[in-house]
């Protein structure tokens, strides 16, 4: 089908978003 | 060799309790971890807090079923539950919270709506309903130590309640979120080996998968009328197992995760965004790697017990039709003797480290939150909390001992439990909560409709409407003779959060019209620091 193989690949790209913004921001943003 | 594991994984949750303790010092201390957690442990609580025996055992049953359409709710969770969470709600949420000097989630909304009523009536809300979700989770836990072990249910239900009553009372937030740290890392391992035994066994990626979708005939010959299509497609478009995975477990997990009293709090734990930054690439690999495969596993099971001599035949009938044994009985005889000891201690620690987080936030909510700001009694802030916590507890605990009792299959209310619970936070909390973060013209009456018809529509449709609770309920039965107001049409399948959270959001928006504006002056104080 369509939606199983598509939900795979969004999971895959949603963990490598969340990768690559913690790299890109990893020292940003530091009484 | 399983007394050995377990014996040592309780002494490590021992150390790092004892640990907390000892550096626990005042009430910021006891309720927001001093607001200097590492970002690992953060993050690695979040996700631990998250995953619990539900999502392992519950879901990953409910996926042996349903198939692989839950990896849909593999990818919300990753997208909406790490990356949305921590990047648009998180960060504002911190800086918030330190503005306002908020120590847990009603609070935040109390300050932010300067309304002690609706902190209290928001801790209400939580110490009535989470209970259901502790239950389940401790149910879960309990069982597949009762199977595991060979002991009753209820023996087990008792020493896993007795050993994180004792870490939460005395380590407070620091000691959960060490300890969640601890048993987050035990999760990942867990999940992480299974995988790769169960790819193997059944001969790779591919071939397992393949093998799982030509047993597409089985699937339909026994569910297709219910809108199955097979364990590697989806169901059929608007038919009753579409409804089910939509509606309740993709969208009423994957939305509801948003508005989590115990996992919001966690954001406001942290020295700074950086933290937070770094949390977002811990949690989505850790949010994969369980969720993910228990959606992946769950599903493939089916290819183990239908080709397996000793059952031969699919998931839901070899474990009697009980989705939350399926797992446990898959791990006990598939799985080497040496993985059921490390499995045993991933589900110990999935069940702990949400359970220990539900009783932290149970305690807050009717000790800080009602108890003392709402009824304004003074006293000391961490002993009014310790007195919630086992007040808390004690309901979870025969909670979780009556339900499998009362509802019909047992322990399948544990992912349905799950579901509840998320659904009637995100209906109650979502808009307001959104409000607050992003809205300075957001006002007292927009929060006050966003949380009465949020836990009013969501209630109702529970008793009189959704057949899965309206049935056993028996409310909608004494009073109209019916199981349910919508009997013969779709809506006894839709998830109560489809049509409450639309509800609420609308009542928010239009009461918010007819407010008050909150003073210039505190809205300022409550958006300082933050980019308009």
């Amino acid at each position: 089908g369509v939606a199983v193989p598509l939900g795979f690949i969004l999971c895959i790209l949603s963990t490598l978003l969340c990768v690559v913004y913690g790299i890109m921001n990893w020292n940003k943003g530091y009484e | 060799m399983l007394t050995t594991v377990v014996l040592i994984y309780l002494s490590i949750v021992g150390f790092l309790t004892i640990k907390a303790y000892k550096t626990t010092k005042n009430t910021s201390d006891y309720l927001l971890a001093g607001r200097e957690i590492h970002p690992f442990v953060m993050a690695m609580s979040y996700g631990a807090t998250f995953v619990s025996t539900s999502a392992i055992i519950g879901f990953g049953g409910a996926a042996a079923l349903f198939g692989m359409s839950l990896l849909w709710l593999t990818f919300l969770t990753i997208f909406i539950g790490v990356f949305l969470a921590f990047v648009v709600f998180g960060r504002r949420t911190r800086i918030m919270g330190l503005n306002m000097n908020a120590h847990t989630f009603p609070e935040f909304l109390g300050l932010r709506f300067q309304s002690k009523r609706i902190q209290g009536i928001s801790g209400l809300i939580i110490f009535v309903t989470m209970p259901l979700y502790a239950s389940v989770v401790l149910m879960g836990g309990s069982a597949f130590i009762a199977q595991v072990l060979a002991v009753d249910y209820n023996i087990a239900l008792f020493f896993l309640t007795i050993i994180i009553t004792i870490y939460v009372i005395m380590g407070g937030l620091k000691g959960v979120m060490y300890t969640d740290a601890f048993q987050g890392s035990l999760m990942f391992v867990g999940m992480t080996v299974l995988l790769i035994i169960t790819y193997y066994k059944l001969g790779g990626v591919t071939v397992a998968h393949e093998k799982l979708t030509d047993m597409a005939v089985v699937a339909i010959k026994y569910f297709g009328k219910a809108g199955h299509t097979g364990w590697t497609s989806f169901p059929a478009f608007f038919s009753k197992f579409w409804h089910i995975v939509v509606t309740t477990i993709i969208l009423g997990v994957g939305i509801g995760v948003l508005a989590q009293p115990q996992l919001i709090v966690r954001f406001m734990t942290v020295k700074s965004n950086r933290e937070l930054n770094r949390g977002v690439l811990i949690g989505g690999v850790f949010i994969l790697i369980i969720v993910g495969v228990a959606f992946i596993v769950g599903p493939l099971t089916n290819v183990y017990f239908k080709t397996h001599p000793e059952f031969g035949k699919i998931a839901f009938f070899a474990a009697g039709k009980k989705i939350a044994d399926i797992i446990p009985l898959y791990i006990k005889s598939a799985m080497p003797e040496w993985f059921t000891a490390i499995f045993m201690v991933t589900l110990l620690s999935a069940a702990m480290s949400t359970l220990s987080s539900q009783f932290h936030a149970m305690g807050t909510s009717i000790g800080r939150d009602v108890y003392q700001k709402w009824l304004g009694n003074n006293g000391n802030s961490v002993i009014i909390t310790k007195v919630g916590i086992v007040f808390a507890i004690l309901i979870s605990y025969f909670l979780a001992w009556g339900l499998p009792y009362f509802f019909e299959g047992g322990t399948a209310i544990i992912a349905r439990g799950t579901a509840i619970f998320f659904g009637i936070c995100a209906a109650t909390f979502l808009p307001m909560y959104f409000g607050a973060l992003f809205f300075r013209k957001m006002t007292k009456a927009g929060a006050y409709a966003s949380i009465l018809s949020g836990f009013t529509v969501s209630i109702f449709y529970i008793f009189f409407i959704h057949l899965k609770e309206s049935k056993p309920l028996m409310l909608c039965k004494a009073i109209f003779g019916v199981d349910s107001l919508a009997l013969g049409s779709m809506w006894v399948v839709v998830d109560p959060l489809v049509v409450a959270l639309p509800i609420s959001i609308v009542a928010t928006i239009i009461f918010n019209r007819f407010g008050t504006a909150l003073e210039e002056k505190h809205v300022e104080m409550c958006f300082n620091a933050i980019k308009k």
